[in-house]
């Protein structure tokens, strides 16, 4: 119970948050209607996807700290547990998207803009780290490339989006931002467990990929 | 530094920018819309700089590198390189403004927000641009990989960039720019902070 705790909070958080996201009661509101319980998946995912991509950031630094191979593995296992949530949050944005906003992907929008050059941005990460046969050489550089990578997709995450006029978000260019009238005490009952669960939910996934990564690792150095 | 002994470098960038710039006039004959212009430029500008500043990192062999090694502190170099391809692509980008004006046209109206652009855009792209080829130079199959990886981290300086030269093309008030002009500066203080800091630790072998 001691080292597991953790895991069926986050099961009992997502399962609550699924069951209530489609169940209970949501405020009607023009335009939004039922598609409101998007919210309850979409930002939550994103939520985790951020978090993962800071764990990912922290580990890099503490690896050229300390050049720790541990470090390297959280790092680069965090980078893809991050990869692996923003894709289900493309997709339930882009669905919730084509119903209130007309079309899947709309371009002018600032954070769309940001998002996809973050997953560039990761994808090339990936493909560097895929490049660089020295696991030494690998993890150093990949290290120096994530640091370097996340802060410009923080600042283009963060700060552009609010120069930018023209974004449909809610929060940005003049829009209001969700918590100030459409988000009942009721919704927010549904919303920060949901945050919780999938935040959870991604630490677990970092610490089985990390897990099998040592492992994997171990097991080539016995082979050799 | 040693590099302004290689006038080489200075003049293929030149002669590249001037045929892109030839390209662009003979597909544009007809005249350019401002937006067009100002991503015309910007692309140009970009990947001239990308050729500009790869060249400070791969023309390097592996024992010019260890002679730098012992000579130099980590931070002096690269603040030399760094200050070194700001003034390439200052350099270029001012040599594209010419071409630019002379075979096409210079429609911007507010030319000293267009020349502050200039500045801060080019000395951020050079910040990175010089990390990045530091980067791609160790994975051995280089030149590709190195706009791969600039690529995506030059965006959010693009974009600033493109915008205030719209604004700069237009010829609107200085008040719609300022929140942009300051954004492109934290940009550039920050992207130049991180490969100050991040470069010792490629530095290396």
């Amino acid at each position: 119970m001691k080292h597991w705790w953790w895991k069926i909070l986050g099961i009992l958080f997502v399962l609550y948050s699924i069951i209530m996201g489609f169940l209970g009661t949501v405020p009607r509101l023009d335009i939004l209607n039922e598609t409101i319980r998007n919210l309850y998946f979409h930002v939550p995912l994103w939520f985790a996807m951020l978090v993962q991509m800071g764990i990912s950031w922290v580990f890099a630094l503490m690896y050229l700290n300390k050049y720790n191979t541990k470090y390297d593995i959280m790092s680069s296992r965090a980078a893809i547990v991050g990869g692996m949530f923003a894709l289900p949050g493309i997709i339930t944005g882009s669905v919730w998207a084509t119903y209130t906003w007309g079309k899947p992907w709309v371009a002018d929008d600032p954070k769309l803009q940001g998002v996809m050059a973050s997953m560039i941005v990761y994808c090339v990460y990936y493909l560097l780290r895929a490049l660089i046969p020295d696991p030494q050489k690998k993890a150093r550089i990949s290290a120096v490339y994530n640091i370097f990578a996340f802060v410009m997709t923080f600042v283009f995450i963060m700060i552009y989006p609010r120069l930018a006029p023209n974004s449909l978000h809610p929060g940005n260019g003049g829009n209001p931002a969700f918590g100030k009238y459409d988000m009942d005490n009721n919704m927010r009952l549904v919303f920060w467990p949901a945050c919780m669960g999938w935040i959870i939910m991604s630490c677990w996934l970092l610490n089985v990929l990390s897990r099998l990564k040592k492992l994997s690792q171990r097991d080539d150095d016995v082979r050799i | 530094m040693l590099e302004f002994r290689q006038k080489t470098t200075l003049a293929s960038i030149l002669l590249y920018v001037l045929s892109i710039v030839f390209i662009g006039f003979l597909s544009f004959k007809s005249g350019i819309r401002p937006d067009i212009w100002a991503a015309l430029f910007w692309i140009i500008i970009f990947f001239a700089g990308i050729n500009a500043a790869s060249k400070s990192f791969f023309t390097e062999t592996k024992h010019k590198a260890i002679y730098n090694y012992t000579l130099y502190d980590p931070s002096d170099f690269v603040i030399s390189k760094i200050i070194y391809n700001t003034l390439l692509i200052w350099v270029v980008s001012f040599c594209g403004v010419l071409c630019f004006g002379w075979m096409i046209n210079f429609p911007v109206q507010n030319t000293l927000l267009f020349t502050l652009t200039l500045i801060l855009g080019g000395s951020s792209l050079a910040g990175s641009l010089t990390l990045m080829s530091c980067i791609a130079s160790k994975t051995g199959n280089s030149y590709s990989v190195m706009s791969l990886l600039s690529m995506p981290v030059c965006i959010p300086v693009m974009l600033l960039a493109l915008r205030l030269t719209r604004n700069a093309i237009d010829g609107l008030d200085w008040s719609i720019s300022y929140n942009y002009l300051g954004g492109l500066l934290i940009i550039d203080l920050i992207i130049i902070s991180l490969s100050f800091f991040l470069f010792r630790y490629l530095w290396k072998e």
